[in-house]
């Protein structure tokens, strides 16, 4: 079997704009109603509202990298481009919510324990897993030719999936400061729903930028083939 | 397997042209060209009686496709000149033969053996001798010949011989960094000399070579010939493969250039891509 | 039989890096020499009170490996690619994993050679006492080493092939290798300070699994890197 081209794909399926509207709206209205039925904590106040952007926002980044990893995987093993496509666009979605992550952290982190930053366990292999990613996506623009990128950029990728949990568990031993696993059953039901829905909604927005950042790197790639067509007076390359 | 692209690109788009020429052609050379452009429409000949069998071999460097699909079969014991512009994809051909690229379309096999899954088996037939000589500069010539050795699994071949036949003996032990262009060729040459491949890829053999340099050669490619071995030859000039090749093929945008019957009768854009027969490549 | 070939084919890879570094003598004197500055410079910054040395050393020392391993890296595959070597590497039959084990094995002699010259230099500059079971603190070095040479030989198959190597090996090898520093840097310091918690032990298990981990890892991805 041959490895299929991006020319071969045909166009991209377009993201549906109502993905993108309904996202949108339910972020909103999920942000508004977590707000609105959460009281304040006793321990940290109106501070823990941050956590209905800052929780979702690093499962999300899980979710992305995992992504990266699963689709790695089957480009190493299909040869499929647009594998490689989707595991860029994920990458780059992930690194925006990591970055995200690490700067609400860091806010949490100045009135709770008087420093922007304490090496705490949790925030520590965030910043190991974004510095990772960012090595991935320098990997693909210094790479010019697309089969190397992908091997190289699909190798990178699946060992620096590897390496989180190792990064966890080594970062974890060498020091913890933050509180115990924020475990939802521990959570009282009024922050709970507020937190649920908006993982949801995170997650729903998530698939939609992923979506929208896919369909542009299909598009980037079938322009280069048409352009490159057109030069040449070719029909069929 | 055959990708329909294969299919697309070569055996149906060349179908009708071959019965035009077999009218003004001799035999021997509609033979030729019937195996160079016919194959995918019948029945796949046994690839694994042929030293070589690319069928729609496609390569693409980002958006640019290099190849179209190229098909080419050599026969065991066939030498076969390789003609072509300059970056019309030769080179990139034979990397892709050599296992040192990929195909992005279309299957290549060497005696049997798929290029694309089956490298190792690939890498046991074929010796691949490309622009850059390969060799390490802080070795001396007898350690860079001991490594190839031990590399190719033949720790116990005699290295001195191949030395002596390449005329290096006298730089037995000197290394490599001080050596010419054409030393070092000779070189990996005598590495050649030392694996004995059964299908031979030269590009361009005969750069920085003298005249005792190309004889050397060409004695070479006609021993394994004679050995029953295959010999695929990229060339820009066909006057020191004189009495070497069996018949030359033209890679032109992509394909392999199948004359038309326009070509042959006012003389064409390319006459070296009519066959010749052995003997007589001689074109000055 | 095939596996008789392969293990010679690492021993002539391995022959064949370690001769022209011998050679070529400049790679491994500058390389250590600088392993040597990096530990003088921390002297600098951290010194010059006796404890807060002690304390530090550990970590420099193993700053000092790393930043200068990664030289050795480059160079390991620079080599190759000088007159198209590595072409003719990839042209000769045998797996391809014979090819990251030799590669491996050399960089790892290499590196840890520069690791005696920089860990009895950084002894000397910051005043370590050498603890009664010294041959321990050897197995975490080599354990260490190990982790580094597989992940950098692993990475500098790529920065060595692509633009601006010597910026994109250190941005992909440094956050990958914060478990294995981490480790044992850890290790090491809980050893030098006489390791009253007994916490060297358990860092030594993780280094192990880690470099357990990554050298299947990047044994099984290295066909993929170095292909193409």
């Amino acid at each position: 079997m041959s490895p299929a081209t991006p020319s071969q794909f045909g166009p991209p399926k377009p993201a549906p704009v109502w993905l993108g509207w309904g996202a949108f709206l339910f972020f909103l209205f999920t942000q508004v109603y977590a707000v609105a039925t959460s009281p304040a904590d006793a321990m940290m106040g109106h501070l823990q509202k941050m956590m209905y952007v800052h929780v979702p926002a690093a499962w999300v980044t899980f979710a992305a990298f995992g992504v990266v990893l699963v689709a790695s995987l089957h480009f190493l093993w299909k040869e499929d481009e647009r594998a490689d496509l989707l595991a860029a666009s994920a990458a780059e979605v992930g690194s925006l919510f990591c970055g995200l992550t690490l700067v609400l952290g860091m806010l949490w982190g100045r009135p709770t324990w008087g420093v922007w930053w304490s090496w705490d366990a949790r925030l520590t292999s965030t910043l190991v897993l974004f510095l990772i990613f960012v090595g991935y996506l320098s990997l693909r623009s210094f790479v010019e030719d697309p089969h190397r990128r992908g091997q190289w950029s699909a190798a990178v990728g699946i060992l620096g999936a590897i390496n989180v949990p190792i990064v966890w568990m080594s970062v974890r031993w060498w020091r913890t400061l933050h509180q115990i696993q924020s475990n939802p059953r521990g959570l009282s039901p009024e922050y709970l729903r507020g937190l649920l829905l908006n993982l949801a909604a995170f997650t729903l927005l998530t698939i939609w930028f992923i979506w929208r950042r896919y369909e542009a790197a299909r598009y980037e790639r079938a322009a280069e083939h048409a352009a490159q067509a057109a030069a040449l007076g070719d029909n069929n390359g | 397997m055959v990708s329909l692209n294969s299919l697309f690109h070569s055996g149906l788009r060349c179908k009708a042209k071959p019965y035009i020429l077999s009218a003004i052609l001799p035999l021997e050379n509609r033979v030729a060209i019937a195996l160079i452009s016919a194959v995918p429409n019948a029945a796949p000949l046994p690839t694994a009686d042929l030293a070589l069998d690319a069928r729609g071999v496609a390569r693409r460097f980002g958006a640019r496709w290099v190849l179209r699909g190229i098909n080419l079969q050599v026969r065991a014991g066939e030498m076969v000149g390789l003609l072509g512009h300059n970056g019309c994809g030769k080179s990139t051909f034979m990397r892709i033969v050599a296992t040192l690229l990929k195909p992005s379309a279309g299957d290549c096999y060497v005696y049997g053996a798929n290029v694309k899954t089956e490298g190792d088996d690939v890498r046991h037939h074929v010796g691949f001798f490309s622009h850059v000589p390969g060799l390490y500069d802080d070795l001396s010539a007898r350690e860079n010949l001991a490594f190839a050795a031990t590399m190719l699994g033949f720790p116990s071949a005699d290295i001195d011989a191949a030395l002596e036949r390449v005329g290096l003996t006298h730089v037995t032990h000197e290394r490599v960094r001080g050596f010419s262009a054409g030393m070092q060729r000779r070189l990996s040459l005598a590495r050649l000399i030392l694996q004995r491949p059964r299908l031979l890829l030269l590009d361009e053999p005969y750069n920085n070579l003298d005249v005792a340099g190309i004889a050397l050669m060409n004695g070479f490619i006609r021993e394994l010939n004679a050995a029953g071995g295959a010999a695929v030859v990229v060339l820009h000039d066909l006057v020191p493969a004189q009495g070497v090749l069996d018949r030359t093929v033209t890679i032109r945008d992509g394909r392999v250039h199948v004359p038309t019957a326009d070509d042959l009768l006012h003389g064409g854009a390319s006459p070296q891509a009519i066959t010749l027969p052995a003997g007589a490549a001689g074109i000055s | 039989m095939a596996f008789r070939d392969d293990v010679r084919r690492i021993k002539a890879i391995v022959w064949k890096d370690l001769t022209t570094e011998r050679r070529s003598k400049a790679g491994f004197n500058s390389v250590a020499s600088l392993g040597v500055t990096i530990l003088v410079l921390f002297g600098l910054a951290l010194g010059p009170d006796g404890q807060a040395l002690r304390d530090a050393a550990a970590g420099a020392l193993w700053l000092a490996v790393l930043f200068a391993g990664v030289l050795a890296f480059n160079r390991s595959y620079q080599v190759e690619l000088e007159g198209g070597a590595l072409e003719a590497l990839l042209l000769y039959p045998g797996s391809r994993w014979a090819i990251f084990a030799g590669k491996l094995i050399a960089n790892l002699i290499f590196v840890l050679l520069m690791l005696v010259i920089v860990v009895a230099v950084g002894i000397v500059l910051f005043q370590v006492r050498i603890p009664a079971q010294w041959p321990t603190l050897l197995g975490i070095m080599a354990l260490g080493v190990v982790g580094i040479v597989v992940l950098g030989t692993f990475y500098a198959a790529m920065s060595s092939r692509s633009r601006a190597r010597e910026v994109l090996l250190p941005l992909l090898l440094y956050p990958m290798l914060i478990p294995v520093l981490l480790a044992s840097m850890e290790a090491t310091k809980a050893f030098l300070g006489g390791d009253l918690l007994n916490a060297s032990g358990a860092w030594i298990q993780m280094l192990a699994l880690f470099d357990v981990i990554f050298l299947v890892a990047t044994f099984l991805a290295f066909e993929y890197v170095i292909e193409v």
